[in-house]
């Protein structure tokens, strides 16, 4: 796994509190068995009429095509566990999302793509997104060993739960290998702790 | 840091290891899987040469696609009936137990699991669902999880975790007549908001919760999510086991007896400390519904919608002034007005034996009102067998609803149940986001079941305590 630690790149600002998953991917993306095809989607319904035609979303405008940043404010990725959601924003181009809090899984689900979800106070959302919709050309640097954001001469702080943030910086975000490195203990785990079925 | 809960006591039996990286490796008793999340994740473990780590604590149904008008294959969606095709091979190459139609059982993941008695105290369950907290009323931790966390469960029976802090609810007092679990469920969002419970675990408790049915239990629970708390509980007592036993693959004989005797020790301790206590009196709950585009923009049903003006959180106030003009209503005006196109009775929160009969005693000897589309969909086969056995297909049939198939349904709206247009449906499911119900412009009250079934009769939103 790589070792992921500092994302740099332009910045897109998805203003507004409470952005679902069901806003970030319609259920009916859902259908697909693979996610191959999920960097086509996000935000589909607010980026595009029924007849396809474009409506204004930052994810449309020309001067945030190839943005790595995303810029969001409160409860970021609420509502559904789908994983579609983060697929979706990484295969757009996402690679870091800074927001002022995160529902839970989406955050988990973000880590597990190696996209780091941190989180920073009110008031410095607030000057991350006034730069990024006034400057749109300006870089940011998401740094996670220093827990910064840097652009334009401006910087601030931010966080991530530590575990999550290791996981990152060492590269071992994918979980499943430092799982199976302990099979013997789960084993005994397994047979200590009762069963669902008893017809097992 | 909580000590003495149920919470902790869960945690810690089912810790495996600390990883290197600070997470906790935690053993997932039970894995519930469901067609819409899993097929990325078998395909993960395919890519890595692994197999399913232990496909007896692994169980499969379909419900999110599956149409509820017919369920005759091939279905006529095509990517729906790829969808099944790929849970069928899946569950086939991996040797994981399946509940298709076949086996009489299939339904909502998490109206089978218990109806199974396969969902039992003190495990850990996990779901590619955010609506796995619905098991949490068993008296289990119960985590919603990704795709990438459903193929790390598939292949080790683990999860990566980081502890939460636990907050204990309690709601205090008797309920007044009329009100509902469901209810209780948008009140409590409606007060710690929808993002309160991030980074908690919440254990319902007080009068309320013990006098409360376990189906009652499990549609708060449900509904945990929508207030940001991945997880919620309520502590195991008699009620729990009187529900379990004799259930399909619930403990039996000795090993009964054992079960329980270890079910009372895992509930939470008297002198247990949490992180965060929050009280409320029962008698503040009055039926609710909601509004807006998120399950806190609610109000008491008698009360009229509030004033964007009055909300002093800026964001707040942004996402209601987003609310009034996605649902095309006005502030002060009263809930009962709102008049609606589609009644549906359904989903994980409200698809259960007692919901069906608490809507199907209000729409005895009633018609739906003209130009509502009104149905009902059970939340697994067994439920529907139950429902038919009493009579309940008949009352709703003659009052004008249509009967339907188990399913997600119009929850979701990811099979052909969905609304067109902007239409308004009042839903007894648990989200009312933009979109949510397959139409951009469609617009969602959630409220109980016996609500739901009210409006469809009357053709607006009602006071159940006055509809006769
Ligand atoms: S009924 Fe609705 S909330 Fe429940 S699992 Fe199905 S889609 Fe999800």
């Amino acid at each position: 796994m790589s070792k992921i630690v500092v994302i740099q790149g332009r910045a897109v600002p998805v203003v507004g509190d409470d952005i679902d998953t069901d806003r970030i991917i319609p259920a009916r993306y859902l259908k697909e068995i693979t996610f191959s095809r999920m960097g086509q989607y996000p935000f589909y319904d607010e980026r595009f009429h029924a007849d396809g035609s474009k409506k204004d979303h930052p994810f449309n405008r020309p001067e945030y095509q190839g943005a790595s940043v995303l810029l969001g404010n409160v409860n970021f990725g609420c509502g559904s566990s789908r994983e579609h959601a983060p697929q979706s924003l990484v295969r757009w181009g996402i690679r870091a999302i800074v927001a002022e809090s995160f529902a839970e899984i989406f955050a988990g689900n973000c880590v597990m793509l190696g996209t780091p979800a941190l989180v920073a106070s009110k008031e410095d959302m607030a000057k991350l997104q006034k730069l990024a919709a006034e400057k749109p050309g300006t870089v940011f640097s998401v740094d996670l060993q220093a827990l910064e954001v840097k652009a334009d001469g401006l910087t601030v702080k931010v966080t991530m739960p530590p575990s999550r943030r290791n996981a990152l910086i060492e590269g071992t975000w994918d979980s499943t290998a430092l799982l199976l490195a302990n099979a013997d203990a789960v084993k005994a785990k397994a047979a200590i702790l009762p069963h669902p079925s008893a017809k097992h | 840091m909580a000590k003495g809960t149920l919470y902790n006591k869960i945690w810690d039996s089912h810790t495996v290891a600390l990883l290197p990286t600070g997470q906790t490796q935690l053993f997932i008793g039970l894995h519930l899987v469901h067609e819409v999340t899993s097929p990325q994740a078998f395909d993960m473990l395919r890519e890595r040469g692994l197999k399913v780590a232990y496909p007896d604590r692994t169980f499969a149904t379909m419900d999110h696609i599956v149409p509820t008008k017919s369920q005759k294959r091939p279905f006529t969606d095509d990517q729906a009936e790829l969808m099944m095709q790929a849970i069928e091979r899946n569950t086939r190459d991996f040797g994981v137990n399946f509940f298709d139609f076949a086996s009489g059982r299939q339904g909502v993941v998490h109206i089978i699991g218990p109806e199974l008695g396969l969902t039992q105290p003190g495990m850990t369950i996990a779901c590619g669902d955010s609506h796995t907290a619905t098991h949490g009323a068993f008296g289990s931790l119960a985590f919603g999880i990704g795709t990438s966390q459903v193929r790390d469960v598939l292949a080790t029976q683990c999860l990566s975790m980081d502890p939460m802090k636990v907050r204990r609810v309690e709601v205090n007092g008797t309920l007044k007549p009329g009100v509902t679990p469901k209810d209780v469920a948008l009140f409590l969002i409606n007060r710690l908001g929808v993002k309160g419970g991030i980074g908690y675990a919440y254990e319902y408790a007080g009068q309320v919760f013990d006098d409360m049915t376990m189906e009652g239990r499990m549609t708060v629970c449900n509904m945990a999510i929508e207030g940001g708390a991945r997880v919620g509980y309520c502590n195991p007592d008699d009620t729990t086991f009187a529900y379990l036993k004799g259930k399909e693959h619930a403990p039996r004989g000795a090993e009964w007896d054992k079960a329980v005797a270890r079910w009372r020790d895992i509930a939470s301790d008297r002198g247990a400390e949490y992180d965060d206590v929050v009280k409320f009196e029962a008698a503040e709950i009055e039926p609710m519904v909601t509004w807006g585009v998120t399950p806190g923009q609610s109000v008491a049903v008698g009360d009229t919608l509030p004033d964007p003006e009055a909300i002093s959180d800026k964001g707040e106030k942004e996402s209601a002034l987003l609310a009034y003009r996605h649902m095309k209503l006005s502030p002060r005006q009263k809930a009962i007005d709102i008049k609606i196109d589609v009644a549906f009775i359904g989903s994980c929160t409200n698809g259960r034996i007692s919901d069906l009969r608490a809507a199907a005693e209000v729409v005895k000897g009633h018609k739906v009102s003209p130009g509502v589309q009104a149905f009902v969909v059970p939340g697994s086969m067994q439920v529907r067998q139950a429902a038919m056995s009493e009579g309940l297909d008949k009352v709703f049939i003659a009052a004008g609803f249509e009967w339907r198939e188990a399913g997600c349904s119009m929850c979701l709206a990811m099979n052909p149940d969905q609304l067109k247009g902007d239409q308004i449906s009042a839903s007894s499911s648990n989200r009312n986001f933009i979109g949510r119900q397959g139409s951009t412009t469609g617009r969602t009250l959630l409220m109980s079941p016996a609500m739901v079934a009210a409006a469809a009769i009357a053709g607006h939103v009602v006071d159940i305590r006055t509809f006769a």
